[in-house]
């Protein structure tokens, strides 16, 4: 039987992260991880983060994986992949299922950060093929290259819901509509704009009713539902489609805490079953410890912070760690988190009804209800400097903890200031010179370069642009709103694509100088 | 979370609903209305449930359907959700065939 200081189940982004701590202070550290592939939900996030520097914002998740794994081995983990932890018994003892065979590990401590699972809503014919969570499409298309399907419906209006949309789109797949029971789009702002001047459409207050097809989906019917979520008679409204993507939640996979012998509890806020822990993550069995979705549903950020807790802990707990540095490093640590769970979408915020932002502005309603913001909206919360040049307009309107913009501006033009919840503010002061970074470097793609005397009668409008075919110079087509509709015909000046941009495309089209601030996305008329 | 069930509690007579054919446990394919009619069998623990209809004992070992179940036999019962004890974890947590776990390297022999 091996013995190992620590024992981590789960190789995703708090497990890798708290092998690392604990590695680089001398322990020695395995993490065991049932996937084939190391890294978690990373790889599959081919999105831009939120967040701040110290939170690896503006990079994309699957390079922040690459990161981790690359740190973990230069530290000296050991990570065994398609390696299943089946039990852990009394005195850290574990027992664990390689391909073919079954082998028994003794750990000084445990960190459990298996993650979560997706949830499932039940409708009639939820069990036709074509029936699919929105995480494992996103593992089909992003890890594996394979399109879930063509026409596709998305239940659940939370970030999951909205990214996975945005990654269907970019596959070439068409969405046909995001459903979601509540009277609200669940995720952030910038998100549901980014597919919403794509056309995908809102239906809030909205449920799936029925699936029909013989051996897969071939349509959905969804109906509008009243305030106790009951369908209403007569609301039915149906879509052909081929796939019915859910994004209706997670669990936290928390039974190998629970046969630990871990006090558990049932917190409907954390995702379901969770272990009864403090805010460091040590459950009720010292030298156990719970860190990411498993401790409670979040997000990747502060799952490799709740990982690098842990660590210390454990490093502590054995030893190689002093009181004194363990209070230090948690405290750092503890501020780093709680950045995050700060603004509008906080937990401590989960449920109540946010009407200003923290600058006392009016909360733009439509965004909320159909995933644009309308003109007024844009008017209230522009942060457009006066000029005769080209100038950025920044159309982030909720209070969420991000400030790549801030720091991407070479001339500063940006300010978000100490508490990273701020809207961004342009600084009159400065000047822009129309380089794009600040458009390329948003992980919302809410930031477009306006310049309303572009040439005679005509505005240009820098967008950020992730799809493939990349339209080229001089291409013609159609100028979309915020809202998807046609606004007017435009063309192609320029695209830049810099390694620096990390694959977010700068469009800068020509649009009639009234569209300057309508002119939201380029739809390239086909070759016939 | 040791709340007693309350076996005397009034949960009426078991009403068929429209959608009782809807299948909640696909691995086993077990239906609403079976899950629900357990209840009133007498069925009132979610371990109970399980070894009476075998839901969450499939291939996914309950990842898909256990928050489903749940819901279900919570209302059936009347009770708020978070009063039903789950279903207990034990090894192993993910299906293993029996050559694997008949080949044991370092256990005792």
């Amino acid at each position: 039987m091996k013995r190992y200081d620590l024992i981590i189940i789960g190789a995703g982004p708090s497990g890798l992260s708290s092998a690392i701590e604990a590695a680089k202070r001398g322990l020695s550290v395995a993490i065991f991880d049932e996937n084939s592939r190391p890294g978690g939900q990373l790889f599959k996030q081919i999105h831009k983060f939120f967040g701040s520097k110290e939170h690896r914002a503006k990079i994309r998740g699957f390079h922040i994986g690459e990161q981790l794994l690359k740190e973990a081995d230069e530290a000296g983990v050991i990570v065994r992949l398609s390696t299943t932890v089946i039990g852990i018994y009394k005195d850290k003892e574990m027992v664990v299922r390689t391909e073919d065979a079954v082998e028994h590990y003794k750990a000084d401590t445990i960190i459990v950060a298996t993650g979560a699972t997706e949830n499932m809503v039940t409708f009639d014919g939820w069990t036709l093929p074509g029936v699919v969570g929105a995480g494992a499409a996103q593992t089909m298309m992003n890890l594996y290259g394979i399109k879930p399907g063509n026409k596709i419906m998305m239940l659940g209006s939370g970030n999951v819901g909205l990214v996975v949309s945005f990654q269907l789109l970019q596959a070439g797949c068409e969405v046909v509509a995001v459903v979601d029971a509540a009277p609200e789009i669940g995720g952030y702002g910038v998100h549901a704009a980014k597919i919403a001047r794509c056309g995908i459409p809102f239906y809030l207050s909205h449920t799936i009713v029925k699936a029909e097809g013989e051996d897969r989906v071939k349509r959905v019917v969804i109906s509008e539902v009243d305030s106790s979520f009951k369908p209403i008679e007569g609301t039915e409204k149906y879509f052909e489609v081929d796939t019915i993507c859910m994004a209706v939640g997670l669990s936290p996979m928390s039974q190998l805490l629970k046969m630990a012998g871990c006090k558990m509890e049932d917190n409907p806020i954390k995702g379901g079953q969770v272990p009864v822990c403090n805010k460091y993550g040590e459950t009720s069995i010292p030298g156990i410890y719970a860190a990411g979705d498993v401790s409670g549903i979040e997000e990747a950020s502060s799952a490799m912070i709740e990982g690098r807790m842990a660590g210390i802990l454990a490093a502590h707990h054995l030893g190689y760690c002093n009181e004194k540095e363990k209070n230090e490093q948690l405290a750092v640590l503890d501020k780093n988190l709680d950045s995050l769970r700060q603004g509008m979408f906080a937990p401590k915020n989960k449920g109540k009804k946010i009407e200003t932002t923290e600058e006392e502005i009016p909360v733009a309603r439509n965004l909320l209800k159909k995933g644009f913001l309308t003109e007024e909206e844009v008017e209230r919360f522009l942060r457009v400097s006066p000029g005769t040049g080209v100038h950025p307009v920044i159309e982030c309107s909720q209070n969420i903890p991000c400030n790549p913009c801030q720091d991407s501006c070479p001339n500063h033009c940006i300010k978000i200031g100490e508490k990273i919840t701020s809207l961004p503010v342009i600084d009159k002061d400065n000047k822009c010179t129309g380089c794009g970074i600040c458009v390329a470097s948003c992980p919302g793609q809410a930031i477009f370069l306006v310049n309303e005397n572009f040439k005679e009668g005509f505005a240009s409008v820098t967008l950020p642009y992730e799809f493939l075919p990349l339209p080229v110079k001089g291409a013609k087509g159609m100028a979309l709103g915020r809202n998807g509709e046609p606004m007017c015909e435009a063309e192609v000046v320029e695209v830049k694509s810099v390694k620096f941009y990390d694959h977010t495309n700068l469009l800068m089209i020509k649009v009639p100088k009234d569209m300057a601030l309508k002119a939201r996305f380029f739809k390239a008329d086909t070759v016939i | 979370m040791n709340k007693e069930n309350n076996r005397f509690q009034d949960i009426g007579e078991f009403i068929p609903e429209p959608d009782d054919n809807i299948i909640i446990c696909r691995c086993e394919e077990i239906t609403k209305g079976e899950i629900r009619a357990a209840v009133h069998d007498g069925m009132y623990t979610i371990t109970e449930i399980r070894r009476y209809l075998r839901c969450g004992m499939g291939l996914c070992q309950g990842q898909t359907c256990s928050k489903l179940v749940k819901n279900i036999v919570t209302r059936e019962q009347r009770i708020s959700y978070s009063d039903l004890e789950p279903a207990t974890s034990r090894a192993p947590v993910r299906p293993i065939e029996m050559k694997v776990l008949g080949n044991e390297i370092g256990g005792t022999r």
